[in-house]
């Protein structure tokens, strides 16, 4: 077994209100940058036991389906390494 | 009868849905989400609050907890009757037993006030609730906006799971009444025993706190649980 570090970046799906994007957004036009557009998402890094990245990938892929994302309303995306 | 009320790290309207549920001459007992034994209640409350600090998502980590997961089993198998309040509306949704989610407040606001609701449809749970039947009820959240995919909000009222909806004191259904920017004003979910609403029933229990319609409503959900009887833990 080796120790793999995977990426989970969590996006809301396109369709989907970000009311606290719109107010970042509109902070930061306020302080004077032109801002087209803005998302906040999450990122989380976990440290995962897998005998190889593709089985880590995996790993990481079922955790965010079960618990890190919400199906309903998000999408993510996961990119591993090797620690 | 025993209602059984759940309190997860972070609940904090657990006390007052125990109270309220004295009030009307029932035997309670309070769950810890770590316990997995449901033989003793003939009904479960998911109290309103913060389960979790609502880290991750509102509702999200509560749902993994190992009271859920005996929940979710005696829900399949017995149809045991279930109602979540806010938060616990929330935890439900995350836990797949509604459909659906709750996001963040479409104007970015926590909002505490009154709310008028409006009956969408009966349910055996909840006798004497007709549709139209309005209730004057108050709600304190963050994240209520009820949202369900794209083309997938027919399906909802189709499949009678749309209980309850946000309406003018003259209840009518108007975009500006909807407190939180919930699809069709949905302000309450049902499916099967269980159901779910933001409001908050057990801040409603007698006149002089305002209204007693929280009274009515889980003085109806008593009742169903009574009727029904199909359920034994």
């Amino acid at each position: 077994m080796a120790a793999f570090e995977a990426v989970v970046t969590v996006t809301l799906k396109p369709e989907i209100l970000d009311p606290a994007g719109e107010a970042t957004q509109g902070v930061l036009h306020h302080m004077g940058y032109a801002v087209r557009d803005l998302r906040i998402g999450r990122h989380i890094r976990l440290t995962v036991e897998a005998k190889d990245a593709e089985e880590a990938e995996g790993l990481a892929g079922q955790m965010a389906e079960e618990l890190l994302a919400n199906p309903v309303m998000e999408t993510f995306r996961v990119e591993v390494s090797a620690l | 009868m025993r209602i059984g009320v759940v309190t997860f790290p972070g609940s904090n309207c657990d006390t007052d849905t125990l109270e309220a549920l004295e009030s009307l001459d029932v035997g309670v007992e309070s769950i810890w989400y770590q316990d997995a034994d449901l033989a003793q209640v003939d009904g479960v409350i998911l109290p309103g609050g913060f389960s979790y600090g609502d880290y991750l998502r509102s509702g999200a980590l509560a749902a993994k907890a190992p009271v859920m997961a005996a929940i979710r089993a005696q829900v399949e198998e017995g149809a045991l009757p279930v109602l979540g309040i806010c938060n616990g509306f929330q935890i439900l949704t995350e836990s797949g037993l509604l459909p659906g989610t709750l996001r963040p407040n479409r104007h970015g606001e926590f909002r505490c006030d009154w709310q008028t609701l409006r009956v969408v449809e009966a349910s055996p749970f909840f006798p004497g609730l007709m549709p139209g039947e309005l209730l004057r009820l108050p709600i304190a959240h963050g994240e209520g906006a009820f949202y369900v995919p794209p083309g997938t909000l027919a399906t909802v009222f189709q499949q009678g799971e749309a209980w309850l909806q946000y309406v003018d004191e003259s209840g009518l259904l108007n975009a500006v009444i909807n407190p939180n920017g919930s699809m069709a004003n949905l302000a309450g979910i049902k499916r099967g025993s269980v159901a779910a609403l933001m409001p908050h029933p057990e801040r409603a229990m007698a006149d002089y706190l305002g209204s007693s319609d929280g009274r009515r409503l889980l003085s109806a959900w008593l009742k169903g649980i009574g009727q029904e009887g199909s359920y034994a833990g």
